[in-house]
């Protein structure tokens, strides 16, 4: 039984490592698609049972984005991004919740032990990175889009007295901050449940697991919603207009 | 002593100190949204999202300390 942080290599395609965790995260995107073409393929104007399942989710969202932002206009305008990064974590979540520990016995082998073929693509520390930088990056450039380059920039960098000067330093090495709390949350939390139901399948492999898969399969949703909510929640607080001077 | 040794004392006394304070603040957060839900029945789905934000904000400085523990025994 081995536990290791970094995700570990499957094989390598010129030069870049396919993880195993990058491997789940290659089908839960597949998935994704498939769904979303077979779907957009069967769109009517009454809709059918999967047509009303995925409108009622989509309505869903959009009610609790509009709660936050204010307005439904809002809502639809950054639909695509909340609704990215929440189906896609929490798909890759439950995905990662599947037992996978097919030794595969590539000649790539760590140390020559076998490897795991599949691992939660949150428990590899460069998925949750990829996605909060993403988060952080656009969450300010639609501040910059909502409120103009200048104003946006002078929440960080302003000169107008001591105070304000730190406050802007301190609402800059803020947003970094939340870059690497995203990312710790997301990790630590899938990472923790995939050690944690690795070490209870080594013990009782029997029955016993069952609630414990039940408390990841809470987790998994939990943490999905939690990261969309801290980037809905920063997108709200950078495009309302400060009125506060 | 060993580093072996000091590395598992060292793991262990992290995760111990490192959950304390966040149990506390959940067990806070919880008994605030407690009762506040039971003074304006109304609100209770406000309340109850505003929690379940504020604990994620209190568990992942847990998991920062359980991520440090890891390190420590499977890193460094």
């Amino acid at each position: 039984m081995e536990i290791s942080i970094k995700a570990q290599q499957l094989f390598s395609v010129g030069g870049l490592n396919i993880t195993n965790a990058f491997l789940v995260a290659l089908i839960a995107s597949f998935l994704l698609i498939i769904f979303a073409i077979v779907l957009r393929s069967k769109i009517k104007l009454i809709p059918g049972k999967l047509q009303s399942v995925a409108e009622m989710g989509i309505e869903a969202l959009l009610k609790l984005m509009e709660s936050v932002l204010g307005s439904m206009t809002a809502a639809e305008k950054y639909l695509p991004l909340i609704a990215t990064l929440f189906i896609f974590i929490l798909v890759s979540n439950l995905l990662g919740i599947i037992p996978g520990d097919i030794d595969s016995l590539l000649l790539h082998g760590e140390g020559g032990h076998g490897v795991m073929l599949f691992r939660a693509p949150a428990a590899d520390l460069n998925f949750t990175l990829a996605l909060a930088i993403i988060s952080v990056l656009v969450t300010n450039i639609i501040g910059m889009a909502a409120t103009g380059v200048f104003k946006h920039l002078s929440k960080y960098i302003n000169f107008k007295g001591p105070i304000e000067f730190f406050v802007g330093i301190l609402e800059l090495i803020s947003e970094f901050a939340k870059v690497i709390s995203l990312t710790f949350r997301l990790f630590g939390n899938i990472f923790a449940g995939e050690v944690l139901i690795m070490i209870i399948f080594f013990l009782v492999p029997y029955v016993i697991p069952l609630p414990f898969i039940g408390l990841e399969f809470f987790v998994a949703l939990i943490q999905a919603f939690i990261f969309t909510m801290i980037t809905l929640v920063s997108i709200s607080l950078h495009t309302t207009v400060h009125e506060e001077h | 002593m060993d580093i072996d040794s000091i590395r598992l004392l060292a793991t262990a006394g992290v995760v111990a100190l490192g959950t304390a304070g966040p149990a506390i603040a959940i067990g806070m957060i919880g008994g605030s949204a407690v009762k506040s839900i039971s003074r304006n029945p109304e609100a209770a789905s406000k309340i109850q999202t505003a929690m379940i934000l504020a604990i994620a904000f209190a568990e992942a400085v847990a998991i920062y300390a359980l991520v440090i523990a890891l390190i420590i025994k499977f890193v460094a």
